[in-house]
Parts: structure tokens; C-alpha cells; sequence
């Protein structure tokens, strides 16, 4: 057979070596290849958490949405809270090609089983918030974000580079507003500061623990679903950050930070890990909040998901009937 | 960054409801079925993959499509399959399925020794 002999003349090829040979080749893992348990659990881990973040995101910006001071600023906000929710479906939908179903991930989400990005758990208090979650908290997603295109796992990837293109007017949306406030009163401007003073710390805790205390990390760098360290990106990020602070006019609030000429880079102060300890165990300003909301969110759109099967069941059988009439009819006629 | 509509990688919805078939204990996926979303970017292309997404039926898909998938001018015709509808090749089977093309060279063009003098060919 003709097929047989095809597969012997490759030297005998476990699906271990088939899936390690994609992944050294840069190629893509596609949802029916065989992968390690290890490999799949990680990644319902990881996109599912990716998922959560995007749709708890929505809440401290929605908080502004009825208050936003303009109706251009309002129709940009309301955009914005739109594709959040987009991105979350996207990355739900690449989830479920791992064998979970979204309503499971929801299920752990609201049963505080999975978690979400330790940021969302922080206040707006401001306006000036809303500018500096698109700058800082978008921005360090981007970061975070851009190398996940290439991840090694195809439906992720794709998720990753639609997400990353539609960030892009997140993180510019926000730096303008805040641009937009610099040039406003002295109020404004102080209002502006306290809100970088606020989440300049918790947007570098987005990259997570440092590279010593992130165990994962190898093993996802191997798997090429990680392509950076915790630490690089955290670094790339202020690299990037700096400049624009300053065009901005605002102080980052790190006595530290100073130019490093030496390695090309900006050195900065170590994040209090104590406190993204704390906010991702639960004990951060909003984690019950933001749960809370997400959960009567949830449990109030239980009638509009039934009505909508009950009317789609309703439909199916007046289509039913109405092709069995027509058969009906179609048999008498020829009967005649 | 920018994927080719025409991405070889794209996605082959029917992988992706093999995938959804394998075992669950949530029912959702029985109430609201899952749909493959093609998108025609502009008029001369093919429709492409591009996601899919759960909706109650056809028309709740549709409009879901739109909202998801086109929420800035990414096309200009959409197709919602139901996932489940789609029949498709299986991994396990690739070489043996894909042999047939495998030993037919006379099928391109450079197999075909040709003088270089002779023009236009």
C-alpha cells in the first residue's frame, strides 16, 4: 500500500516529535493536532485568564460611560468597551478549539476559580483615568500582547493579531485625552498626575512576578507560546513609556528611574510584589466589585438567553410546518 | 500587524468543531450552537474565515457576525455556517489523505523541459 510505505520512509515519528519538529520549525499547532496535556492546559489557562481580563476590563472604564464629558468622548468610550467585549469573545472562541466551552469558563470566572489581570481591580476615580488605562494599562497590553501574535498555538495567534490591531486606538485614544487635559486648567493637570501616580505601579505589575519567581515561564518559552520574559517586556514597556511622559509633562513616580547609558535602558524601582500578591488573592481595592457585577451581569441575561432559544425553537417549527404544508401540497397536485 | 486575508494558516472551521464536539459537561453549546464566520473583505476576494461565535440561530449569528467581526469596514459580505454542518479531513489521516497530489510533478508547469529561445511560454 501505497500510503504505508509513505509513512515508514519518514523514520518512525512519535506525535511527540511530530508536535516538537512544528513547534522548532515556527510552525503552527492547529486545535486537532496532538499536543502534551501539559501544553493544552496551559494555554485554557492562560487564554481563558486573557478572556476573563478583557470582559472585567470593560468595568472600571464602563464606570465613566453614563459621565464621560462629551458625546464624542462618550462614543469613543462606549467603542472602546464594545471591542473589549469583542476581544473577549475572540479569545473565548480560541479557547473552546482546546475542548472547554465558554459557559464553563464563565462558570470559574464568577466562582473565582480563574483568574483576570490583577489592573482591573483598581479604581477609576477620574476622568483622567480613563486617559491613563489607554496609555499605561493598554499600553503595557500591547507589550504584552504584540509577541502572542506569533504564539505558538494558531488560534490564539490570530486571536492575538486581530486584538493587537484594534489596541492600537485604545492606547492613542487615551494619550490623547490625556493630552487634551494637560492643555486644560491646573486642576485638570493635577488631575492627570494623581492619576499616573495611581496606576504607574500597577500597570509594571501587568508583566507579572519577576522572571525568579515566575516558574512557567521556561516551559512556556520552550513551547513558544511566551517569546519574552516577564522582566523584558516589563523593561521594553518603560523604555517605551518614558518619552512619552514626558512629552506629556507628567512625572512617573519612581524616584529610581533614571537613563542607564550604559545598557541602553531605562532603570527603574522595584514594584511592591507584596501588593500584586494581595490584589491577586483577592484583597485589591475591587476584586469583589468587579466579580459582583460581572456575576448579576451574567445570572440577569439568563432570561434573555432562554427567550432567545425559546424563539428560535418556535421559528424552527413554523419553518417545519410550513415545509411540511408545502409538501403537502406539492403531493396533491401531483396526485391529480 | 496585519494577517493576509488569505493566511495559510487560516483556520479550518471543521477543526474547530471536532474540537467543540469532544466531550463537555456545559449544555450551552446545545441551546446556542456554534457558527463559523466568513468574511469577503472587498468585492473580488473570497469569502474568509475569520472566527466563529455561539448564537441562538441563523439570524442571531448574523447579526452577532457583524458586531463581532465588522465593527471597522473588515468586509463587505458575511457567511454564517452552523459548525456542525461542516464535514472535514481529519489530522490523523493528512499524508495518506493528501497522497494523491504528492507524485503528479506533470501537473506543474516546471516540469516541462522548454528551450529558452522559444518566446512567451
Amino acid at each position: 500500500m501505497v500510503t504505508a510505505e509513505v509513512a515508514e520512509a519518514v523514520p518512525a515519528q512519535t506525535p511527540e516529535d511530530r508536535f516538537e519538529a512544528v513547534i522548532a520549525a515556527e510552525q503552527r499547532i492547529e486545535p486537532r493536532d496532538w499536543m502534551p496535556d501539559a501544553y493544552r492546559a496551559t494555554l485554557i489557562r492562560q487564554i481563558a485568564q486573557h478572556a476573563h481580563s478583557e470582559i472585567i476590563g470593560m468595568q472600571p472604564e464602563g464606570n465613566w460611560l453614563t459621565r464621560a464629558p462629551s458625546l464624542r468622548r462618550k462614543a469613543i468610550l462606549l467603542a472602546k468597551a464594545q471591542d473589549e467585549a469583542g476581544h473577549g469573545l475572540y479569545l473565548y472562541a480560541a479557547a473552546e478549539t482546546l475542548g472547554v466551552d465558554r459557559a464553563e469558563l464563565t462558570e470559574k470566572l464568577i466562582s473565582g476559580r480563574q483568574k483576570y489581570s490583577s489592573i482591573f481591580n483598581y479604581p477609576t476615580l477620574t476622568f483622567a483615568d480613563v486617559g491613563v488605562i489607554g496609555w499605561l494599562v493598554d499600553g503595557a497590553a500591547i507589550c504584552n500582547q504584540v509577541p502572542l501574535c506569533r504564539c505558538s498555538y494558531g488560534p490564539y495567534a490570530r486571536a492575538m493579531v486581530r486584538i493587537c490591531k484594534e489596541e492600537s486606538f485604545h492606547q492613542r485614544q487615551g494619550f490623547e485625552l490625556l493630552m487634551t487635559l494637560m492643555r486644560g486648567t491646573e486642576a485638570q493637570r493635577r488631575m492627570v498626575q494623581d492619576a499616573v501616580d495611581r496606576w504607574w505601579w500597577p500597570s509594571l505589575m501587568m508583566f507579572g512576578p519577576p522572571d525568579a519567581d515566575s516558574p512557567n515561564t521556561a516551559r512556556s518559552m520552550a513551547w513558544r507560546i511566551k517569546r519574552h520574559s516577564n522582566d523584558e517586556l516589563r523593561q521594553r514597556f518603560v523604555d517605551m513609556t518614558v518619552p512619552q511622559a514626558e512629552h506629556l509633562g507628567v512625572t512617573l513616580p519612581d524616584p529610581e528611574l533614571r537613563w542607564n547609558e550604559e545598557r541602553g535602558g531605562w532603570d527603574f524601582g522595584e514594584p511592591d510584589w507584596s501588593e500584586l500578591t494581595r490584589v491577586i488573592h483577592g484583597q485589591g481595592p475591587c476584586n469583589t466589585q468587579r466579580i459582583e457585577r460581572r456575576r448579576t451581569a451574567h445570572e440577569d441575561g439568563a432570561w434573555v438567553r432562554e427567550a432567545a432559544v425559546a424563539h428560535a425553537a418556535k421559528r424552527a417549527a413554523e419553518h417545519a410546518a410550513a415545509a411540511a404544508a408545502a409538501e403537502q401540497h406539492t403531493e396533491q397536485e401531483n396526485g391529480k | 500587524m496585519t494577517e493576509s486575508p488569505a493566511a495559510p494558516h487560516a483556520e479550518s472551521p471543521a477543526e474547530h468543531k471536532a474540537e467543540h464536539k469532544a466531550g463537555s459537561k456545559a449544555d450551552s453549546r446545545a441551546c446556542w450552537p456554534l457558527y463559523e464566520v466568513f468574511v469577503r473583505p472587498r468585492r473580488g476576494l473570497n469569502h474568509v474565515h475569520v472566527g466563529s461565535l455561539h448564537a441562538s440561530d441563523d439570524r442571531m449569528a448574523l447579526l452577532a457576525a457583524r458586531d463581532l467581526y465588522t465593527r471597522r469596514n473588515e468586509g463587505v459580505s458575511l457567511w454564517v455556517v452552523r459548525s456542525d454542518a461542516i464535514t472535514a479531513s481529519t489530522p490523523d489521516e493528512r499524508d495518506p489523505f493528501f497522497e494523491p497530489s504528492g507524485d503528479k510533478v506533470y501537473r506543474h508547469p516546471t516540469f516541462y523541459d522548454i528551450p529558452e529561445d522559444v518566446p512567451h511560454i
